[in-house]
């Protein structure tokens, strides 16, 4: 009895010295990492959105990202968009249309041999600017081009 | 079911995925003509691509994703690599797919 008590004890001391090295961050367990920033997409303004995500809302106009997006969309349940970025060191591509009722889209972390290109489809709400912003070597740039919505996007 | 259709080609050193994913997507801010309510969301959140174990492209999306979204990305290399296509959505479903580069 006294043994087996012994090792519940052991046993839970164990597990707390993993929780403890977990929550300080020494060990970083992939679902924790990769976690779905629901305060960032929740956020009902743009710039709040990017800060949350990106930590920092400071950001320059580049020129070195283009983003291809049609100039009139007749449906704006599917809207193309492809953004590409030529500077170096690209860590994440994030797209936002501001006027969307959560402005924040999708945002794309991309590893050392990714390139700075990621392609999708997106819902717009309204006519409005597509907004990208990139993340590279730990600044932020940005790049918007405006489209026109035709049919609305939130019906589906 | 398959819910993801992929595509990844080796050209020069770089490989361009191309994946399209059957999913309702709905953000949440639609409203259902029937009840009045509003349709709950149902979305994809995360998107992830790995390369012979190594992450390489990882996605998070809000319900503003297409219906049946398409995804595309390119990285360097991958040539005679697997690669593995994982999406999670909302409500904890996920699928995987896994294929060659060719």
């Amino acid at each position: 009895m006294n043994e087996l008590r012994r090792l519940i004890i052991k046993g839970s001391v164990a597990a707390g010295t993993l929780g403890v090295a977990v929550g300080a961050g020494l060990l970083v367990p992939t679902s924790v990492l990769a976690a779905w920033p629901d305060k960032a997409f929740g956020e009902k303004k743009m710039d709040d959105a990017i800060s949350t995500l990106l930590g920092s809302g400071e950001m320059t106009e580049s020129a070195e990202i283009n983003i291809k997006a049609p100039e009139i969309a007749e449906n704006g349940a599917v809207v193309p968009v492809t953004v590409t970025a030529t500077m170096a060191g690209v860590e994440s591509i994030t797209i936002a249309a501001p006027n969307n009722p959560s402005p924040l889209v999708a945002s794309f972390d991309l590893t050392d041999g990714a390139h700075g290109y990621a392609s999708t489809r997106i819902k717009m709400g309204k006519s409005g600017d597509v907004v990208a912003v990139v993340k590279a070597g730990g600044k932020l740039y940005t790049a918007k081009k405006e489209v026109k919505v035709t049919i609305g996007g939130c019906g589906g | 079911m398959a819910t993801i259709k992929i595509r990844a080609k080796e050209k020069d050193g770089v490989t361009t995925v191309k994946a399209l994913m059957t999913h309702p997507m709905e953000s949440g801010f639609r409203k259902d003509s029937k009840s009045g309510g509003m349709v709950p969301a149902h979305f994809i959140q995360e998107v992830m691509c790995e390369v012979g174990g190594k992450m390489v492209m990882n996605a998070h999306w809000s319900g503003g994703v297409s219906k049946n979204p398409y995804l595309s990305f390119k990285f360097d290399g991958g040539k005679g690599e697997t690669l593995k296509l994982t999406w999670t959505d909302n409500m904890g479903k996920s699928d995987s797919v896994e294929e060659a580069i060719g």
